[in-house]
């Protein structure tokens, strides 16, 4: 059982986001960088799924040079082998970043039989990078999942759907699209942390195209004024909380 | 032509109120769903095989009406819908959009970035347009029109059916839900430990409230990733929310925007989460919450 799984770096924004001078994008001078709590699950359920099938695993990511980061952090939790699709930096859109994702694939010599994708990136959210991979290589898609078990050649997948679950078996190869709570990911261990230092990452120069959706600007959402009323300090300030639990008619009797 | 997918997602109904205000509309209704007084002309999809849903099916269908606009709610399927659709036509697709106006040829549209903490604007060419409207960008509103209600019936083959619902399962029933909850407790690590969330659960009982947490609180496994709220979580608009060592980095403060107030309690008046909120109690979570559950056990004089 081969696994791929997709992931995306990007800033770690805090409390607030700041933008460049000229909004086009995150100014990150100043913050870390990590991936989609999504992607984090999808990697651990590709940790899970070829240690259950024994298989092999690879990390993906089409990025900066400084992606190597994520693809160590994800070699470092136990992925075998990374694959890094260098850009100069500028973002890629869901058409480009699909279309060079799908031709790396198409170009690994081993076929993968799962792959894995976050449900959306946590930056642009476009929700259609693993669809437009699946519908590239012609393989059956399933996203926004939350449960996966595998049997023989099949794969069975839940969604959380109004009140339950729906459930999808579709045959492997499959690209699934998962979401955070479908496991709980490792922490990266000490051995694990070595060995990424001396995994070799593989390189791939990706061809980027132009797409019909540009983006103007981005725009911080206005905050509204800090209004708070300070209650108090510490347990003298319960009286006070239960008033306005009462006043809000939370509290019943 | 706008075309409209509508399903028995509440959701559907904004979508067809936010495509209503972009040019005339054509409601694509699969399953059971009321679009009467919505719009003008509807088609009913009716097909043996569409007993159960299968995305590839539904994105057939809309290309098999070759629409010049789409528009989908921003759910699971709108989302993996459309991504469908656009990945056969070679089309973008803009997720979770805001605000749109038709420019020319070109719709000229906001969209969230990072679950809602950020917009993008953005200008959309080309045919078909293809988009997906966030959760509560509009309200839903009837436009007080009189519908007709056309059966149609799409040509799908054996392909469109490879990736369909082939079972489904009831959630076990369990406490008061999160999205739905009039009161939600949240935990973050200020709470310290699995066992410090045992007073949180005392006051959301006390309260007929939910108990919710950060992402850190479930990372750790001091709480299921059910409880987490913020971008990667649930979505809540309880009447009150009351985060109690919970710092408010962006990612959690967009699960709990539609909270109508928020309660802070924090052992730091600087912590972000403080100049979000309505009211504060500044101190250590571990007197202060067990002193509103003593005050609420008070008999009332
Ligand atoms: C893409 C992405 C998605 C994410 N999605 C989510 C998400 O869905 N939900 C989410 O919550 N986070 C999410 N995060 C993580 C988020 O960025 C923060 O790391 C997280 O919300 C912080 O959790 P916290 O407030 O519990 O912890 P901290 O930031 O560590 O804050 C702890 C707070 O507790 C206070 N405190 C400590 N001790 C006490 C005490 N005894 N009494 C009172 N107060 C005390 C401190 O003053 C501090 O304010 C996401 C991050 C990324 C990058
Ligand atoms: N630059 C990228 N490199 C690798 N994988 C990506 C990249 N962008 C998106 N993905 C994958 O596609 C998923 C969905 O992304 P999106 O469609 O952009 O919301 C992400 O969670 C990742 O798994």
């Amino acid at each position: 059982m081969n696994v791929l799984v997709c992931v995306k770096r990007v800033p770690e924004t805090g409390a607030r986001i700041t933008l460049t001078p000229d909004a086009q994008a995150i100014d990150t001078t100043l913050l870390g960088f990590t991936i989609s709590p999504h992607e984090e699950c999808a990697v651990e359920e590709a940790l899970r799924i070829a240690g259950q099938h024994r298989g092999s695993t690879t990390v993906l990511t089409l990025g900066p040079a400084a992606a190597r980061e994520q693809l160590q952090n994800a070699v470092a939790m136990g992925i075998d082998a990374a694959v890094l699709l260098e850009t100069d930096g500028r973002d890629w859109n869901a058409e480009e970043t699909a279309d060079a994702i799908a031709e790396a694939i198409r170009a690994t010599p081993e076929p993968f039989d799962l792959l894995l994708f976050g449900n959306e990136a946590a930056d642009t959210g476009d929700y259609q990078v693993a669809v437009r991979v699946a519908h590239a290589l012609g393989l059956p898609c399933v996203t926004g999942i939350k449960g996966i078990a595998i049997d023989g050649g099949r794969l069975s997948a839940r969604r959380e759907a109004a009140g339950g679950w729906e459930v999808f078996e579709v045959p492997l190869p499959a690209v699934v699209t998962v979401k955070e709570g479908i496991n709980l990911p490792r922490y990266a261990s000490l051995p694990g942390r070595l060995r990424a230092k001396k995994t070799p990452i593989d390189q791939i120069e990706p061809q980027r195209r132009a797409s019909a959706l540009e983006t103007i600007r981005l725009v911080v959402p206005p905050e509204r004024a800090s209004h708070v009323e300070i209650l108090g300090r510490g347990a003298e300030a319960a009286p006070r909380v239960v008033a306005i639990l009462r006043d809000l008619g939370l509290v019943a009797s | 032509m706008i075309l409209c997918v509508v399903d028995g997602d509440p959701l559907s109904l904004e979508a067809l109120t936010f495509a209503s205000r972009l040019g005339e509309v054509e409601a694509l209704v699969f399953g059971e769903a009321d679009v009467g007084g919505y719009v003008a002309r509807a088609l009913r999809v009716v097909h043996d095989r569409l007993d159960e849903y299968a995305p590839d099916a539904w994105a057939q269908t809309i290309v098999g009406l070759a629409p010049e606009t789409v528009v989908a709610p921003g759910t699971d399927r709108g989302h993996e819908v459309l991504a469908r659709v656009a990945a056969r036509l070679g089309v973008p697709l803009a997720a979770n959009v805001v605000e749109a106006e038709v420019d020319g040829d070109a719709l000229s549209l906001t969209r969230q970035r990072w679950g809602g903490s950020l917009l993008e604007e953005a200008r959309l060419t080309g045919t078909p347009k293809l988009l997906t409207v966030a959760p509560h960008a509009v309200a839903a509103q009837p436009a007080g029109i009189s519908t007709t209600l056309r059966d149609f019936t799409p040509t799908l083959s054996d392909e469109h059916f490879r990736v369909r619902v082939t079972r489904r399962e009831r959630a076990a029933s369990g406490t008061a839900r999160l999205d739905t909850a009039r009161v939600v407790i949240g935990g973050g690590r200020g709470v310290g430990s699995k066992e410090g969330f045992a007073v949180l659960e005392e006051l959301a009982a006390l309260l007929g409230g939910a108990v919710g947490g950060s992402r850190v609180v479930t990372n750790l496994g001091w709480r299921p990733h059910s409880d987490q709220v913020g971008q990667t979580g649930a979505r809540i608009a309880p009447d009150l929310y009351i985060p109690c060592g919970v710092s408010g980095a962006i990612q959690h403060i967009v699960g709990c925007k539609g909270a109508k107030r928020i309660l802070v309690i924090n052992k730091d008046e600087h912590a972000p989460i403080v100049a979000r909120a309505d009211w504060a109690v500044i101190g250590d979570l571990h007197e202060i919450v067990p002193a509103i559950v003593a005050e609420l056990r008070k008999p009332l004089p």
